[in-house]
């Protein structure tokens, strides 16, 4: 897979003297495709600096829930939370990806909403909105996206039941 | 948690009881000016116009399209407001044919996964397959065989070949060209009768599993596969006497819907839609996978955006796929169709009989499954509607922690309201269509 080039060009940096950064923000790398960990609140800056040196799309967005696994790998100086907001962005010139993967905690789950650099994340944020309970702040319109709006609950939670619910048409009689 | 949305205040009433569409004169005048040029920044000179077409709410009216409408390709409703006949705005509401699938992926193994993701794409189930394999193995680090990554090439081309006649179906259904439907259907049973002979399945195949895919190709399949190559191109030569040289065709088309590139990359827009703008980028050439820098193919774009080009770039692509099918066929190698791994595939059923090991390790795979190393990794590809991504938490189980589909019909649909604009009602029918959601995929 030719998923990532290298780039940036500190490639050659031993990651165990100094911390790989790119953007000012701490980089990992994960089989070959490059990861940022941004802070909450540099978050939205972040975004605009990589707006201006050509990610011009955000591919993907989704959160992510680690309440039981805690095996992941994060670079020093970053805080795991139990919420993860993880984005994909492109550059299409470039040939390049980045992503980003955002610490947001349980207390507080906000997150600056990307609509106004990005309008593309407009339904991937309320998709984890409805999932994950992940508010975005600025969002126009952050209602449930795929689950009935009368809803309780964040399915994607991981400590959301999956048992039965009960179905509407349960008292319809039975065919036989 | 923190709910900071506020319900509007004034919520337009219809028989059908209060519609979400925010009535258009609460919108605050910058949301306002997003949602009339599709969310982005206007220029001045277009702020101007619009701050000129406003009206006021009594001379609109809020109808609701779908979601039984039978050109909304599935379970799609649209929120349109209109004045006279035109569309001002337009809200796409979706969730209709919400399964839960990224959960249900939680709770499969690594080799029951394709089983699952099959189903959300159900035009071209091999591509999620594919991107969901390749997540995989990026995270178990192997490499497949030769032979089975140009299995998956020629058959994730093949199944490109049927979406796009599927397309051709439905768009010429929409239009009110309803020959061009049967012959599309037609064709594709073709194309979906070679998928058939190699997987077993019409649809939802479940052939490209982490490690290689299901089964090696059957006796005779280059005779499946010349036969559609023989046949195509004839068809392909009728459907363009039939549709691009005719004037109905064309009127109802061009023109109608045009977005630019700018829009299309902000609004994180892909696959067709982003190349009838004129902007050149496939994943198959750009970032390629696969063998995909092994073959020789065009990247065909337009030049307007518009519906005309949407239609005409998927019919191009046909003739794309095929050239790619037909180097296949003459570079297929020899070999295993998927990796000796005994920990990641189940060993041959002939092993089975004279191994104590081999039964251990087959019974291992499908009780427990395999086991993949922490990490995190997302893959694309290019499918027929756009870049379909995968995203995959492991936690080192057997089964994935998290699994996110990227999928392209869902985010091609945020384009709806900034193609729509200033459109006819009628003109919406088609402007769907161009856009080809599948709503499976859609809704997950």
């Amino acid at each position: 897979m030719t998923d990532i080039d290298a780039q940036g060009g500190e490639a050659d940096t031993p990651a165990e003297i100094a911390p790989e950064t790119l953007f000012d923000t701490l980089l990992t790398r994960s089989h070959e495709q490059l990861v940022l960990h941004p802070m909450r609140e540099k978050y939205s800056s972040l975004l605009a600096t990589l707006h201006s040196a050509g990610y011009h799309s955000v591919i993907d967005l989704c959160g992510v829930d680690y309440l039981t696994n805690d095996s992941r790998q994060l670079p020093e100086g970053i805080e795991p939370e139990r919420f993860e907001v993880v984005v994909n962005l492109i550059n299409h010139r470039e040939r390049a990806r980045l992503r980003l993967r955002v610490q947001v905690p349980e207390t507080d789950p906000v997150l600056p909403s990307a609509f106004n650099l990005y309008p593309g994340t407009e339904a991937m944020e309320r998709e984890t909105f409805d999932m994950f309970g992940i508010a975005f702040d600025g969002h126009p319109d952050l209602t449930r996206i795929l689950m009935p709006e009368d809803w309780i609950g964040h399915p994607l939670r991981k400590d959301y039941d999956v048992g039965r619910i009960p179905v509407q048409f349960k008292g319809a009689p039975a065919n036989r | 948690m923190t709910a900071t949305h506020e319900l509007p205040t004034n919520v337009k009433q219809t028989s059908e009881g209060g519609q979400e569409l925010t009535s258009a004169d609460v919108v605050a005048a910058g949301e306002r000016l997003r949602e009339l040029g599709a969310v982005l920044r206007l220029s001045e000179n277009d702020a101007l116009v619009a701050e000129r077409e406003q009206v006021s709410d009594d001379e609109t009216m809020i109808i609701n399209m779908g979601p039984q409408h039978p050109s909304t390709h599935g379970v799609l409703r649209l929120m349109l407001e209109l004045q006279g006949e035109t569309v001002l705005r337009c809200k796409p509401i979706i969730g209709y044919l919400h399964t839960g699938m990224e959960r249900t992926g939680e709770e499969l193994t690594y080799l029951q996964g394709p089983t699952n993701v099959t189903r959300m794409d159900y035009a071209a189930p091999l591509f999620t397959e594919l991107a969901f394999s390749l997540t995989v193995e990026k995270l178990l680090d192997i490499e497949v065989p030769e032979r089975a990554i140009w299995i998956r090439m020629l058959m994730t081309e093949m199944n490109r070949i049927s979406s796009h006649l599927l397309f051709m179906a439905t768009n010429g259904m929409d239009l009110g060209a309803v020959s061009m439907m049967l012959y599309g259907w037609r064709e594709r049973e073709e194309a979906l009768r070679f998928l058939q002979e190699v997987t077993g399945l019409r649809m939802n195949h479940n052939y490209i599993r982490p490690g290689g895919v299901a089964a090696d190709l059957p006796d005779g399949w280059r005779d499946g596969v010349l036969r559609l190559l023989d046949m195509l191109p004839g068809r392909l030569a009728e459907y363009d006497t039939l549709l691009n040289q005719q004037p109905i065709w064309r009127e109802r088309l061009q023109g109608v819907g045009a977005i630019s590139a700018d829009e299309c990359l902000a609004l994180g827009v892909t696959g067709p839609i982003l190349r009838s703008t004129g902007y050149d980028w496939d994943l198959r050439r750009d970032m390629p996978y696969l063998a995909f820098d092994q073959v020789d193919f065009d990247v065909v774009v337009g030049s307007y955006g518009d519906c005309f080009d949407r239609y005409a770039i998927r019919l191009a692509e046909i003739h794309e796929s095929m050239k790619i099918v037909r180097q296949c066929l003459e570079k297929m190698p020899k070999g295993d169709y998927r990796i000796q791994d005994k920990k990641v595939t189940p060993p041959p059923r002939a092993r089975i009989d004279e191994s104590m090991e081999a039964l251990i390790h087959h019974f291992k795979i499908f009780t427990e499954g395999f086991k993949v190393p922490e990490g995190e990794a997302y893959v694309s590809i290019e499918s027929p509607r756009g870049e379909l991504g995968c995203y995959i938490v492991s936690d080192g189980s057997s089964k994935p922690y998290r699994m996110h589909v990227r999928a392209p019909s869902f985010v091609n649909l945020q384009s709806l309201p900034h193609l729509m604009h200033g459109s006819l009602v009628a003109d919406a029918v088609a402007i769907i269509s161009s856009v080809d959601p599948i709503l499976g995929e859609v809704d997950r």
